[in-house]
């Protein structure tokens, strides 16, 4: 079998799409103005800014102003906590989230609970999905915030948004919801003024952008004060010199993503579906969650019993197979998911799972390639094992 | 002076004001050195290396310095204007150097200058002058008008009138000022403590058998710092072990480098050895077995490359395979000398050496190593030599043509 590359790890990043690296060069090399400046430079850089806004407000038919731009994911979602968190303690003190959380809320939420915030962490059934039961109980006259995300990042389970924006809108209204869409802007077409979302979080290096950029929606109805201070950039909300690059690319990525949308996602569901198929006949593996048009377009979980999951990873990484075990970004500090944990996931699958997760530049064959491999490499693992 | 004595005023003064943002400007260091100072007819080999070292350390940073060897002392002089804390940090990377002397140096402009020049120098390097001091001339310059001990009580004169809170003590002084005169004149008055040791390049050379944990990067600095360059082999088991496992490990050789100078890394990939040695020996015997040609092939190495030693970090009963009995059996395969610079340590004291020389945060770094990958629940820790032969005799048929590829397709990477 001749050596070959298949990148099966979108959810970790993504390669981003020659147009955006085209753009990102221009505006680095050639139109490089700071949009502060008085001059003509600046004013081509502030342009750039301005188009991207209007893309990305278009995708989520959302007002251009109610488009911030951040430095990620990360910086999205905490901006959204802290700043609301701070913006309204005078209305209450709790805060409600679940347990399967990416770290960038739960971490988030921890320094919250530092400053004297309470937050609950609803519980989600064997699919991954939170419990309205309990949303409905935890929800109280001290919330302020619920933050749930829409797309699992571990095992690709699609939380119940609209349901979850109902409760709210039935126990309190006032109680803002924030939506970490990181892993679902570009693959759902969200309408966060239909859905009921306040607050929404995006990355721009999943969706075939540039790092280090990314937005949060929020709406211009939400009280939040911002946790970056300097020049008064972006209205005052986060200030810093925009970063002209990143976020034209962002826009154009975002832009991309969502033209012949439909098709995009049919293309990625059909590999994801040859991916679970080829899965489900091997021995001695389970898909985690639901599978089809009830999960995530671009996400797989699998674990393979008797085999470890870093030990997969790189065999699978000498044929030239990029994947994940668990997510990317809890893979730094070994420990193990909270996902897979909070869905039940038994014990002996735990240190086993790998995550397949599919982007733009993905085909149907690559899922071949990749099974027929799997099914080469995984009896001869299994083979040996700590005695 | 005694040159073997030089711990004699590493003193405790807090206010001590070293140059960078501070008062006093120095231009040049007294390197002291301890135990090569009494080597007999070998001693030039030892100073020369010592002064190769120095060098080679300083030769990349600002200052544009010389290194010397006079009269017995080794200088290193720059001239250039050079980061003082930069250049204390490299000094404090060269075994061998037992300390280090800031030195204040000035052209001989007659001794009226001088004993200004002496207060001007207590005065910006001390800011709270309630100590007691001794002056200590050194005339090497024979033309110079005034002898060794009416330097010492003129000058000691004039501080006290210059600063009537100092105290004399002749004794145990706080402060112990030196004043060398030379073709200029060098003050100094502080050393600050060096790595000690022996130069490295005077000692041969070793293999150190490196892992990514916290002991072997320790015990590669130990024989280094006895003047041993050292080589390392590192054992690499891809899938078990990652890319990141590898590049930890050449991390480590970099931060051991740092004293060592520049470390052939030599990583062998162990893979196959390991799973044939799984399928064919008992379970609770592999790890043992596996040190064995672990030794076998990294001692080959060693032999290629002219070392006349193993290095290895095992301490006695830390693990089952550094029991007595295991240490034992995995020696006999060797014909080298193997040395265990750790071997009565305690974990507590092998985490404070790798804190202090700065190899700790890489060692904890969570990624799995090739010997615990197939670990067996109860390993052996009483293993017998005899049974462990008995044992590799089943792996007979392909073992050396294993070994062979092995050693053929290692790597090899200069970490500086």
């Amino acid at each position: 079998m001749e050596k070959r590359e298949v990148y099966f790890d979108n959810s970790a990043t993504t390669r981003a799409f020659d147009e955006v690296r085209d753009i990102v060069s221009e505006t680095m090399t050639v139109d490089y103005g700071n949009t502060s400046s008085r001059h003509m430079k600046g004013v081509e850089a502030e342009n750039y800014i301005k188009t991207a806004r209007e893309e990305i407000a278009k995708t989520l038919k959302v007002k251009d102003k109610e488009i911030l731009f951040t430095s990620g994911g990360t910086e999205s979602n905490n901006l959204a906590l802290i700043g609301t968190a701070l913006a309204n303690k005078r209305a209450g003190n709790h805060i409600i989230t679940s347990c399967v959380e990416h770290a960038s809320i739960y971490n988030t939420t921890a320094f919250l609970e530092e400053l004297g915030f309470r937050v609950t962490y609803l519980p989600v059934d064997h699919n991954g999905h939170v419990s309205l039961d309990a949303l409905r109980e935890a929800i109280c006259d001290d919330t302020i915030l619920v933050s749930i995300m829409y797309v699992n990042n571990e095992i690709g389970a699609v939380e119940p948004i609209e349901e979850i924006a109902k409760i709210i809108k039935e126990k309190k209204p006032s109680v803002y919801f924030h939506v970490d869409a990181i892993q679902a802007y570009g693959k759902y077409v969200i309408r966060p003024k239909k859905q009921g979302i306040d607050l929404l979080s995006a990355s721009g290096h999943k969706i075939h952008g540039p790092k280090g950029t990314g937005f949060l929606y929020i709406d211009e109805k939400v009280k939040i004060k911002p946790i970056i201070y300097g020049g008064g950039q972006q209205k005052g909300m986060r200030s810093g010199t925009e970063n002209v690059p990143g976020c034209a690319g962002l826009g154009l990525a975002a832009k991309m993503v969502y033209t012949d949308h439909d098709a995009k996602i049919d293309k990625l569901y059909a590999i994801k579906d040859r991916m679970v198929k080829g899965l489900q006949a091997m021995d001695g593996v389970t898909v985690h969650g639901l599978t089809g048009r009830d999960s995530a377009p671009q996400i797989v979980a699998a674990g393979f019993e008797g085999v470890r999951a870093e030990v997969l990873l790189h065999a699978l990484e000498d044929k030239g197979i990029y994947v994940s075990s668990g997510s990317a970004c809890s893979s730094n500090h070994p420990g193990v998911s909270g996902t897979l944990k909070g869905i039940g996931v038994k014990d002996s699958l735990l240190d086993s799972t790998l995550r397949f997760s599919f982007g733009a530049f993905n085909t149907e064959e690559e899922v071949d390639y990749c099974l027929e491999v799997l099914n080469e490499l995984v009896p001869m693992l299994r083979r040996y094992r700590r005695a | 002076m005694n040159l073997c004595r030089c711990s004699e005023d590493i003193g405790e003064h807090k206010q001590f004001n070293y140059y960078g943002g501070y008062s006093v400007k120095y231009r040049s260091f007294l390197i002291k050195y301890a135990e090569i100072g009494v080597k007999g007819k070998n001693r030039y080999l030892f100073e020369d290396a010592l002064v190769k070292q120095i060098h080679h350390r300083l030769k990349n940073l600002e200052g544009n310095f010389s290194v010397t060897k006079e009269a017995g002392r080794i200088y290193a002089e720059a001239a250039e204007d050079f980061d003082y804390d930069e250049v204390i940090d490299a000094l404090q990377h060269v075994f061998g150097i037992v300390g280090i002397c800031p030195m204040v140096q000035i052209e001989d402009n007659g001794y009226e200058d001088l004993k200004a020049q002496v207060v001007k120098y207590i005065d910006d390097a001390y800011e709270d002058k309630h100590f007691t001091f001794k002056v200590v001339a050194r005339r090497a310059n024979k033309q110079y008008p005034v002898v060794s001990d009416q330097i010492n009580r003129d000058l000691g004169e004039v501080i006290l009138n210059a600063f009537p809170e100092t105290k004399v003590n002749v004794h145990t002084p706080d402060v112990l000022l030196r004043v060398e005169v030379r073709h200029k004149i060098n003050i100094f008055s502080e050393t600050i403590p060096g790595p000690g040791g022996m130069p490295i390049g005077t000692a041969g050379r070793a293999m150190l058998l490196l892992s990514g944990g916290i002991d072997s990067p320790v015990a590669g600095w130990m024989i280094a710092k006895r003047g041993v360059t050292i080589d390392a082999t590192y054992f690499h088991a891809p899938p078990y072990t990652s890319e990141r496992a590898k590049q930890k490990v050449v991390d480590l050789a970099k931060l051991v480098a740092k004293y060592t100078g520049p470390i052939r890394l030599n990583i062998i990939n162990f893979t196959d050895i390991q799973l044939y040695i799984y399928d064919q020996c008992p379970h609770d015997e592999l790890t043992i077995i596996m040190r064995r040609y672990m030794m076998k092939i990294a001692e080959t190495i060693a032999k290629e490359n002219d070392c006349l030693a193993l290095v290895t970090g095992e301490s006695i009963g830390q693990v089952a395979s550094q029991t007595m009995q295991s240490l034992a059996v995995t020696n006999e395969v060797c014909e080298l000398p193997v040395m265990r610079p750790l071997i009565a340590f305690d974990k507590q004291d092998i985490v404070d050496i790798s804190l202090k020389i700065g190899t700790y945060e890489t060692s904890v770094l969570p990624y799995e190593d090739c010997c615990t990958i197939f670990v067996a629940k109860h390993p052996v820790t009483k293993p017998s030599l005899k049974k462990i032969k008995n044992s590799e005799k089943k792996l007979d048929e392909k073992i050396d043509e294993l070994m062979k590829t092995a050693l053929e397709t290692r790597e090899v990477i200069r970490c500086i």
